[in-house]
């Protein structure tokens, strides 16, 4: 080290020697753009503090990169092309894995630092964190038919896991939930942008209130789709399958319009559920809304929703249509 | 070409009275406005004992006042003067209710007084007092901070300037410290909370179906590229996590209104010790009609190198010397790399002057070499980053070439990163052309208009210490998933449990950092300073903290000699957070068995 400390030195005192730096404030910028050949000439110390350590190529570094020996030995006149062949990728050297675990415990002791140590993992890594999502709470006026529906969510957790807690449902005003449906989901990331749900899902609409199991998918799409779907088993063994799509347009930064689909499946025919198999229900929505900040948006929007097949004849067997438009008014709301 | 667009009528241009602002806040002197600079030691903080009392202080900005943690009731913390040579003993008191510490930072000192609780030490806790003994062994701009709980969010920073035993290479004849930081009323969790609830929350500036029809810079990408990002679900328009939507930018604790202003005399040559005290944010410094002669980086010596404008990561420090000849005042302008916002000072020969405050210039949009593709030799793609950024011109060939081309690609294929990467949920994209970004001045100016510095352009006064060619790599991909805001090193946060960084005592080795993110990381080493593998053989910028761009790929050479156990992070310190975070160990110790 001591023969370089000196050409420091001697770096300084040349530096000290020159007038005030001024004299460099309109330094041609173009030059630094060929980095290595402008630093070249400005300083003859550079040349002697590289080329006088020339040692002889790595023998190890000749084994994997044969081609990258002979750059890294010649410091003097490697080029930015040269230097950037780098020597051979290893893992450390035993000498590298001796000594203690940790080094501060021979100063503080363990006792001290193992549940610092443990802050410290948890502080770097381990966030949990939750949300409440009130997707949908919204008045639904459509003709002869004025009332509300709702859809929110909220989950705990870590990255990898959280509970995760559905809720859905519709009604007329001044009646019993028509429909209504809470799910509580072990909630699995599988990918960046999926996650695997499973769980159970509760009925306590109007009608036989049945208990299902549910598995699930729900994440992010590529072109930004949010998507969730899931399969239902119900305890008197229907089998029962809805998929959901949304998609929010920026219409500028704060007014988004966001299209909707709800695809609904059965596999049976449910009578004292009105369901009947295949394609059940089919239900296309747009809301515009404007996000006063993110956590809070007032929302206009219009849905049509229908029924098919089976679906579609018990609804007309008890005197309904089988679909129809609706016009929404509601707020999506998070916290 | 480009339009200039004011988005922000907060920072008219014009000088702003100080008269109204009934600022009562407690400043350390040389961060007060009107300030004629540091003073020579002896200072209230210099010598070999020194004592800090971290407590909870309110502090005040832009007519609001929320709940700080400061050291000595100031925010900034204040200036620590000490000579090269001498040894310091600190007298850290806590008064806080919770944990706290002290990491000095760029400071070589003994592992166990780095401050870094769980690694160097078990932490300073409530009521209790640690001290710091080391001697000093080195010159330049430093600071100090705390590394517990996002601390530092909350105003636990200041400046440390040493002195050299030597004559200063650097001659000037007055100095100001600049501190740059960001400043929240939220409390640091509730800032990881939004963004784990939302990705991209504090962005409100994302691209917008209004926007493209009516164009301008911020808009100017063609449908097919929006729907190739929109594909792989990546938002070409997020630049930085915490943003102005919650972030006022301050400079010496002063917000843009309160316009810090440093003084100095026409034909002086003034020193600016500037460093990067924010949590989240990356500034892009220039002062309008002033060149920068930059001299030193990280507290190192560099050859002077004059330029109109640097972009700063958080912790690195810059020291420039600027020579405002004229009776005038100057504008220092520090925009947030995404332009939300910017921190201002002035810069002037009195008080009561000031310059015009340009207008925030258009937010710079994500290209495909950020995307890590910047190593592919891609005519098409290349002709769309133009197109995209610099013109908001579409040239529909190029662009609809490109992203054909684009469609087939899986942005995230395991064969491209090594073994030693987890590419799991935390890891949305691994880059597939990684570049050497060392000669990009970074994000969103490379089309400034005048000279930006470059890593390139660092080239160290002195010839590095340790000649040695490098012996073996080690690989670590920045790795990241921007929806879920997830952070890592190869995939892998460090609260999974992960193994150590392991280096042998005094071995030569060379770091190389692949940035498979789009977002700009500032890398901190502690404990070492490592040269930054720039194209200046044998007088490598010798850095503790360094910039690694979106999708490029940056080298540095470490010598070892620094035993004992060193934190290792992104110094975005929700990206720390958030599991960005490893141990460096380096054995053997002293006294250990060979």
């Amino acid at each position: 080290m001591k023969p370089f400390r000196s050409v420091a030195l001697c770096a300084i005192g040349a530096m000290i020697a020159m007038p005030a730096w001024a004299q460099h404030d309109h330094h041609d910028h173009e030059s630094h753009e060929s980095g290595a050949a402008q630093a070249a000439p400005a300083d003859p110390h550079a040349g002697h503090a590289m080329s006088s350590p020339a040692e002889p190529a790595d023998p190890h570094a000749g084994h994997s990169m044969p081609e990258s020996a002979p750059a890294e030995a010649d410091h003097a006149h490697a080029d930015h092309g040269a230097e950037a062949t780098d020597p051979p990728v290893r893992g450390p050297s035993a000498a590298a894995l001796s000594g203690p675990d940790h080094a501060a415990d021979a100063i503080f002791g363990t006792a001290a630092m193992a549940p610092a140590r443990e802050i410290a993992r948890q502080e770097h890594g381990a966030i949990t964190s939750g949300k409440v999502l009130i997707d949908r709470l919204e008045a639904v006026i459509g003709k002869g038919k004025d009332g509300y529906a709702w859809d929110a969510e909220g989950w705990y957790g870590g990255d990898i896991d959280k509970l995760w807690i559905k809720t859905q449902g519709e009604s007329r005003f001044g009646e019993k939930p028509e429909s209504a449906e809470v799910q509580a989901l072990w909630n699995h990331a599988l990918d960046p942008w999926w996650n695997l749900q499973a769980g159970i899902r509760q009925d306590l609409g109007a009608g036989p209130d049945r208990t299902h199991a549910v598995i699930g998918i729900q994440g992010l799409a590529p072109y930004w789709f949010e998507i969730d779907g899931a399969l239902f088993l119900s305890n008197k063994g229907d089998l029962t399958a809805r998929i959901e799509a949304e998609y929010d347009q920026r219409l500028t930064r704060k007014l988004i319009l966001q299209p909707t689909a709800e695809l609904t499946f059965s596999a049976q025919d449910v009578p004292e559920l009105a369901i009947g198999s295949g394609l059940t229900s089919a239900e296309a929505g747009l809301r515009l809304r404007y996000q006063f900040v993110p956590e809070f948006a007032p929302y206009l929007g219009v849905e049509h929703e229908r029924a098919f097949g089976d679906t579609a004849d018990f609804r007309r067997a008890r005197g309904e249509k089988a679909g129809g438009w609706n016009f929404l008014l509601g707020i999506r709301s998070w916290f | 070409m480009t339009p200039r667009i004011e988005r922000r009528s907060l920072l008219r241009a014009g000088a702003i009275g100080l008269a109204g602002l009934g600022v009562t806040r407690a400043f350390p002197a040389w961060a007060r406005s009107g300030t004629a600079g540091l003073v020579p030691a002896p200072v209230p903080l210099s010598g070999e004992d020194i004592r800090l009392r971290v407590a909870n202080s309110a502090f005040t900005v832009g007519g609001r006042t929320g709940h700080a943690v400061t050291i000595n009731g100031v925010l900034p913390a204040p200036l620590i003067r000490l000579k090269e040579g001498q040894v310091v003993r600190l007298h850290v008191e806590n008064a806080l209710d919770e944990d706290t510490s002290i990491h000095w930072h760029g400071l070589i000192v003994p592992f166990q007084m780095d401050g870094v609780p769980g690694v160097s030490f078990p932490g300073i806790g409530p009521r209790s007092t640690f001290v710091y003994e080391f001697p000093v062994r080195q010159s330049g701009t430093y600071w100090y901070h705390s590394h517990s709980g996002l601390q530092e969010q909350q105003g636990h920073y200041g400046p440390i300037v040493i002195d050299p035993a030597e004559p200063d290479p650097v001659a000037y004849d007055r100095e100001h410290v600049i501190v740059l930081s960001d400043w929240t009323f939220l409390h640091p969790h509730q800032l990881i909370t939004k963004l784990k609830a939302e990705g991209g929350y504090f962005n409100r500036q994302k691209q917008t179906l209004f926007g493209m029809i009516e164009g301008g810079p911020e808009e100017g990408m063609s449908a097919a590229d929006r729907a190739m990002w929109g594909r792989m679900r990546m938002d070409p328009t997020d630049i930085a996590d915490v943003t102005a939507a919650t972030y006022t930018y301050l400079v010496n604790g002063h917000g843009p209104e309160e316009n810090w202003t440093g003084l100095f005399r026409p034909g002086e040559r003034v020193r600016l010790r500037i460093i990067n005290a924010a949590t989240m944010t990356i500034f892009n410094l220039r002062i309008p009609g002033l060149p920068m002669t930059v001299v030193s980086a990280d507290g190192q010596n560099v050859r002077p190198v004059s330029v109109d404008e640097l972009q700063i990561g958080n912790a690195e420090t810059y020291d420039v010397i600027v020579q405002p000849a004229e009776d005038k005042a100057f504008t220092l302008v520090a925009e947030s790399i995404d332009r939300s916002g910017m921190a201002r000072a002035t810069l002037a020969p009195h008080l009561v002057m000031a310059a015009p405050v340009p207008p925030l210039r258009p937010r710079p949009t994500l290209t495909m070499k950020d995307m890590g593709m910047g190593g592919m030799d891609h005519g098409s793609m290349a002709g769309m980053d133009h197109g995209a950024m610099d013109h908001g011109a579409m040239d529909h060939g190029a662009t609809a070439a490109g992203s054909h081309s684009m469609a087939g690609m899986n942005m995230r294929d395991k064969a491209m990163a090594p073994a030693s990467v987890k590419v799991g949920v935390g890891v949305d994209a691994i880059a597939m052309a990684p570049v050497d970004r060392t000669g990009d001045p970074g994000l969103g100016l490379e089309d400034a208009g005048h000279r930006v510095l470059t890593y390139r352009d660092l080239v160290s006064l002195t010839p590095n210490p340790d000649p040695r060619p490098p012996q073996r790599t080690i690989e670590v991909h920045l790795t990241g998933n921007m929806e879920r805001f997830m952070w890592s090193f190869d995939g892998e946060k460090f609260s999974e449990g992960v193994e150590p960084i392991r280096f042998e005592r005094d071995e030569r080795a060379r770091v190389v950092l692949v940035n498979d993110t789009m977002m700009t990381h500032p890398i901190h080493l502690h404990g070492h300073f490592f040269e930054v593998v720039n194209g200046q053989a044998g007088n490598y910028p010798r850095k503790h903290t360094v910039n690694v761009l979106p999708g490029g790929k940056l080298s540095f050479d470490l010598t070892a000699d620094a035993p004992g156990d060193w934190a290792f992070h992104c110094h975005l310190l929700l990206h720390m957070h958030a599991g960005m975070f490893r141990v460096v160990t380096v054995r053997p110790l002293d006294g250990d068995g060979a």
